[in-house]
Parts: structure tokens; sequence; C-alpha cells
């Protein structure tokens, strides 16, 4: 069985770059948004599991600093998600 | 607390299917959803609901289209049940970081043994946790026995704890309804009911000499479990046997030479697997043989179910019928596996009985649900088929005990009676 995918506008699927150490962790560098501008993060700040009531999902979530703001990237298993502002 | 005291947290997540669902499409939030099953085929049916949904009146295993003549406008989803098993999970890594002692109930309900702790502090961790890491809430009971932390769990919804203490169990589980203990089905009920035992409080009072002559041995449980005195451990069981497959596989005391030696093997191999997925609360839909002949060559085939199953009659005709298509006696074997895979949440689908096919297998499972249960206080070889008497040194083997450390006498929906 695979697991079935739901869409919804507040959810953005991005592509990220991003370094995978040896002891496992993954820290995110840059994501593509979906207007195709690359924004770098600058720093990540926090890790942990939550769920996104606004984009309607659960994952990873990453704290980034990015341009001075803070965004939320979540990891879903092998994809990567972030809500519509 | 005598130092010697158990916590025992029961955890159930609350409208598992249709909250996992609403957090995933936000458009839906704050409608009637229902998850349904199959709606082509006829007997779809509501697998679960959220609240708004059940203020209209609908009621799991009710047909799709009972609870849409219920409430017009009621929004149905087809289940998402590789997303639900990622749910449990989760919740089994949250669970995790208190104890390694955890028995999963299906998907969405565990039982966690966290003695030496402030169980109703941890309960409410664990809620604050699910609440921000999955999205959906949790009701946890706690006390000192798995029967009232179970009782506990279903008094305050969604997103509570509630405590069943040695102090307060007359006042808090003695006036539910009997309905709401283990074990406890419509006809248990009903017999009660005749005896004047309406509550959990009137069948604790009952003499148990009479609760075993009215209800047989399950009446010295019930005693047991109304009074606060059952004492079954929680058992260590991992949610992996409930994600992947279920199966065993046993090398034969002597090579099997014949269809029939076959047949007896995956007969006894058939029950032990369908006692697992009974405790785990999963139906199958595909079934895999092994076999390895005596030069150690093997086969492994599979085959879909017709209906999703753990009925070992069942299950073994299609072992039996795949070994036929794929085996051809060149050589004897030496040793024979079974294993059930595309596992499926036995939730709600077995209470379809519009057809006499769906009544007879239910009978059917009824009957295999008896023998575990007798299995499980007696021993293995106290009930045996008689197809597996024709050899004894094939059919004494006893695949469950060989693998399974904790044996489990609970089973989710099972036993009622
Ligand atoms: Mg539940």
């Amino acid at each position: 069985m695979i697991e079935r995918q739901y869409d919804h506008p507040d959810k953005i699927y991005v592509q990220v770059e991003a370094t995978f150490y040896p002891d496992g962790r993954i820290e995110p560098k840059s994501f593509l948004w979906d207007d195709g501008r690359r924004f770098d993060i600058d720093r990540v700040t926090d890790v942990r599991r939550a769920a996104s009531l606004k984009a309607g999902g659960i994952g990873t979530r990453y704290t980034c600093k990015v341009l001075g703001r803070t965004a939320y990237l979540y990891r879903e298993e092998d994809k990567w998600f972030m809500e519509r502002r | 607390m005598s130092p010697k005291e158990r916590v025992i947290l029961h955890s159930d997540m609350n409208n598992f299917y249709a909250s996992v669902e609403c957090l995933h499409r936000p458009e839906i939030r704050g409608k009637a959803v229902v998850v349904g099953g199959d709606e082509e085929a006829r007997h779809g049916i509501v697998l679960a609901k959220n609240y708004i949904a059940k203020k209209a009146g609908i009621k799991t295993a009710e047909t799709l289209w009972q609870a849409r003549i219920k409430c017009p406008g009621l929004i149905v989803v087809p289940p998402n049940y590789p997303l639900y098993l990622r749910y449990a999970k989760y919740a089994r890594e949250i669970y995790e970081c208190y104890t390694d002692q955890i028995e999963p109930f299906g998907l969405d309900e565990a039982w966690l043994d966290v003695s030496g702790n402030d169980g109703v502090m941890v309960a409410d961790e664990i809620r604050q946790r699910i609440k921000a890491e999955l999205g959906v809430t949790v009701s946890i009971g706690v006390s000192y026995n798995k029967i009232f932390a179970k009782l506990g769990s279903n008094i305050k919804k969604p997103d509570a704890t509630t405590l069943v203490s040695r102090e307060n169990y007359q006042a808090i589980a003695w006036p539910l309804p009997v309905g709401d203990l283990l074990y406890v089905g419509p006809s248990t009920q009903k017999k009660l009911y005749w005896q004047g035992v309406s509550t959990i409080g009137e069948l604790a009072a009952m003499p148990v000499d009479c609760l075993q002559r009215l209800l047989g041995k399950v009446g010295c449980v019930l005693h047991a479990f109304a009074n606060g005195l059952d004492q079954s451990p929680v058992a260590r069981l991992s949610q992996e046997s409930l994600i992947k497959s279920i199966g065993n596989s046993t090398t034969t005391p002597r090579d099997l030479v014949c269809d029939d030696d076959v047949r007896i093997l995956l007969f006894v191999l058939c029950e032990s697997v369908c006692a697992r997925m009974r405790e785990q609360g999963v139906l199958s839909r595909t079934v895999a043989i092994t076999v390895r002949d005596s030069e150690l060559f093997s086969v492994d085939r599979q085959a879909k179910l017709k209906a999703p199953s753990c009925i070992s009659g069942e299950i073994a005709d299609a072992a039996m019928q795949l070994f036929r298509q794929h085996y051809t006696w060149h050589q004897p074997i030496r040793s024979l596996g079974v294993r059930c895979t595309d596992l499926v949440p036995a939730g709600g689908l077995q209470q379809i009985s519009f057809f006499d096919d769906e009544v007879n297998r239910q009978r059917r499972e009824a009957l295999e649900r008896t023998v575990d249960s007798i299995r499980n206080r007696f021993g293995h070889s106290s009930v045996q088929r008689a197809a597996v008497w024709a050899d004894q040194p094939l059919g004494s083997i006893n695949p469950k005990g060989d693998h399974v450390i904790h044996p489990v006498g609970y089973f989710k929906d099972g036993m009622k009676a």
C-alpha cells in the first residue's frame, strides 16, 4: 500500500539542498520557493517533529533563519514542504 | 502507594482516522467528516467519524447511505492506511521516551507501563507532545491495572487524562455500563442484564461462583476485571509486526513427501499466523509461502486473497493452492513457511453482515478466537484440529509458542460475546 498524498494550496513542496552528516543529522542549506527564487538558510535554530495545521501535514520541522526572518521547513519522510505565508 | 504498585497508562487517539484526515485536509475541517470503506462495493460503511458527524447521530459501522440521510452534506473520505501506520509509529516513538514496555492495541491505542513515575504527569506530557508533534489528540487513562486504565481513557474525551486509583475506582469505574469492560459484548451484556447487572459496580458485587455458573470461565475473569484485580502485564509488543507482515516458518521434524504432509503443516502454521493477526487486530490481503526442499533450493510465491482475512481455514486454503500451483515434488521438503502481508486494520470491516457468506465468515472467526483464548489459558495442545492429529510429530509443532515471548490475552474487538 502506498500512502496517498494530499494537495492543498497552502502546502508548498519545495526543492531543498541539504548537508547529510555522518551521524545522520540533516541540515537544510537552501530551498527553492514556488516562484523560482532560491533562499539561503542562514541558521537552523530548532529541529523537532511537529504538525502543520495551516498546510495540513506532519514531519520533522526545521526552524530556519532566512533573511533575518523565521521560516518553518518540514521534512515529510522524503519530501520537504513549507506553509504559504 | 506501595513501592510495587504498577502505574499503567492506556492511551487512545481520539477519532483516529477522522482526526488524521482532518489534519491533512484543512479544507474539510469544521465539517461533518467520516472515513468510509469502499463506497463502490455497496456495503461501504463508516469506519470513523469526527465529533461533528457524531453529533449528527452517525455511528461507526453503519452504512454510508444511512449516514448521508442523517447528515446531508456529509464528507466521506477513503481510508489512507499507510498514513495511519505512520502515525502509529510516531506515537510509539513518543511513548518510547517514557518506557520500553508498550503494548499496542490496534493502531490507535496502547498500554504503557510507567511504574515508578507519576502517571498523571507522564500522561499530561504525552498528551501535549502528541498534540504538538502529531496534530491529533489522545485521551489517557491512568491506573494500577490495564483494565481500569482502558476504562479511564474512555471517560473524558478528547485530549484529557483520567486517573482511576484504588481510592476513586468505586466512584469512577463502578457506575459505568458493564458493556464498557473488555470482553463484555452484547450477548454477555444481555445475560448479565437478566441477572440485574447493568453497571461494572453491580458486576463487581456479584459472587464469583454465580458469575462462573452464568458465563463459564470468562465469569471469573470479568469478576477480577470489575474489582481491579487484573494482574496481566503490559506486553512488550513491537509495532513492526503491525506494519509489515506476520509470518511463521518451521523446519520439519521429518521431510515432507506428499500433499497431505504439507496440508497438515500449513494448517499448523496458518493457525499460529492467524492467531497473531487477531492479537494485533489486523487482516491480511496477501498470502505468501516459502518452500525449501531437501537440496535447500527454495521457492517463494504469493497470492492475493479474495477478501481481507484472519481466518486460518481461508489462509491455509490459499496457501495450499499456491503450493499445488508451484511445487512439483521433484524433491522432498525440508522447511515450510507462511507469511501474511498487505495488512489492514481489522476495525469495522468485519462487522458487515449483509451476506450469508459474511455471517459464516464471522462465525468461523469467532470460533477461532475462542480457540485462541482456550490455548492462551490451557496451552497450545489443549485444542487441536482433527487433520493435525493425523500425523503426531508434524501436528504437534507449536510455532506460535516458539516465536512469541508474551502471550497476550486481549484482542481488539475480539472475545466479545
Ligand atoms: Mg481511538
